[in-house]
């Protein structure tokens, strides 16, 4: 239980990572074109949930190992 | 030199971490053995009977999450009301068809019931034979031990929910469909609502990913996962009956989703594709390294959609319940509004999850079909 804790732990650190280097980068790229805002918007989405699946890979190898 | 030292110091905050944790749950063992009065208070009604139970979250959970013979309503006068589907077994003797109230919400082995000569048990949702029973393995839940338990081809929750969701979008797009007959010009209505979605899956999937050549073929497909995917995800979230079955949370319908992803994939890929696979362009010598990997490579594609989708929806329901559960592990009702808020948060980003989850599966096929039927006119 506990070493499922810390496997989940360390995919939530690797998925918070990714996932601010997504939104920060969209940051810059849309204070920098604003006219760009919704393309950016919507790969950033699909981005950050590509990432998330990859965390919850992590997460489900945890919940059978437990 | 400054990342060495953050990352000592990382480590040395986790092995704290470990050691605190495995101490506190050293000491809480014998906690858990003491709390056992159950059903002290009878007089006082089933609520408060089953407060006094101690709370297991885990099996809460595990059990609104799996499948199930029955669809559970609530629970009246500390009886469970029920909606009862067909059990549908095939035996060693033939085929078993009887209602799962004949088991009387037992699930741990105990209720045996009796049909064409044979005795079934049912135990975590599995049915067993029941002079078998005794000496099985609870842990290998296989359905191939025919000497064990019969084949179960049950009409289960996750079946009931599969069938639903058939009819929602049968009837939802016949309507639409009756419609465009009638009406030559600007939608209206339903089909005003769908047709947005429709052009956007053409629109943003399918042409940018299989071309403009190519993607009508594939329009079917891509339509019919994107809105049997959406349709399915949005019953999951809906907490009563008929609804709130985790059909797209199980890993048995994102597997069959996957796999018919790969064969589609598989049989338009072109002689590119293939040619790609078999004999990539690179020296002979490293066929015998190349070759596999890109095999490898066609395999882990449809296994990771069916993971990704199978554990967004799973994590989504799991975190729902976990915070509802919080209300009866602390056992007091201050809780609740922070946990209700909680959840409301939860369930609002879930109906985005379930339309971004119906849309990479879809997106990410259609990837792989462009990838498959894609000319390379420059080699």
């Amino acid at each position: 239980m506990v070493l499922a804790g810390i496997g989940a732990g360390l995919a939530v650190i690797g998925a918070g990572i990714g996932i601010g280097k997504i939104g920060g980068s969209a940051m810059d790229g849309m204070a920098r074109q604003p006219e760009a805002a919704g393309k950016i918007q919507t790969a950033m989405i699909i981005a950050a949930a590509l990432i998330e699946g990859v965390a919850l890979f992590a997460v489900v190898v945890a919940l059978i190992a437990k | 030199m400054t990342l060495l030292k953050r990352f000592r110091s990382l480590l040395a905050i986790s092995l704290l971490c470990v050691s605190v944790s495995t101490f506190a749950e050293g000491h809480e063992q014998p906690a858990h053995e003491t709390v056992q009065h159950e059903g002290v208070q009878s007089h006082e009604g089933a609520h408060a009977s089953t407060e006094e139970k101690e709370f297991n979250a885990s099996d809460l959970i595990n059990s609104h999450i799996g499948d199930s013979h029955e669809f559970h309503i609530f629970d009246w006068g500390g009886h469970p009301v029920s909606f009862y589907l067909p059990v549908i077994l095939w035996t060693n003797n033939g085929l078993a068809v009887f209602s799962s109230e004949a088991f009387h919400h037992d699930n741990t082995g105990h209720h045996v019931v009796e049909k064409n000569g044979q005795k079934f048990v049912r135990y975590n949702e599995v049915i067993y034979y029941a002079d078998q029973f005794e000496s099985t393995n609870k842990e290998d839940v296989s359905a191939f031990n025919f000497d064990i338990r019969p084949l179960d081809f049950s009409i289960t929750k996750n079946v009931f929910s599969l069938f639903l969701s058939v009819i929602i979008l049968f009837g939802l797009f016949s309507v639409v469909g009756k419609s465009y007959k009638k009406n030559q010009f600007a939608p209206k209505g339903l089909a005003g609502f769908l047709e947005p979605l429709v052009t956007f899956v053409r629109d943003d999937i399918a042409i940018p990913n299989i071309g403009i050549k190519k993607y009508e073929r594939y329009m079917p497909y891509l339509l019919t996962v994107f809105f049997f995917i959406w349709v399915n995800n949005l019953i999951g979230l809906i907490p009563f009956f008929p609804f709130s079955s985790n059909l797209t949370g199980s890993i048995f319908f994102t597997f069959v989703m996957a796999l018919i992803t790969f064969i589609v994939t598989s049989f338009s890929g072109n002689k590119n594709y293939w040619g790609h696979i078999f004999a990539p362009p690179v020296p002979k010598a490293l066929y015998p390294i190349m070759v596999p990997v890109e095999i490898i490579g066609i395999l882990t594609k449809p296994f990771a959609l069916m993971i990704r989708l199978f554990a967004n929806i799973t994590a989504g329901h799991i975190i729902i319940l976990s915070l509802i559960s919080l209300i009866f592990i602390f056992r007091t009702v201050a809780v609740a509004p922070i946990s209700g808020a909680f959840v409301l948060f939860m369930s609002v980003l879930e109906l985005l999850v379930a339309a971004l989850q119906a849309y990479v599966f879809t997106l990410l096929t259609a990837l792989f079909i462009g990838q498959a039927v894609e000319e390379h006119d420059h080699h």
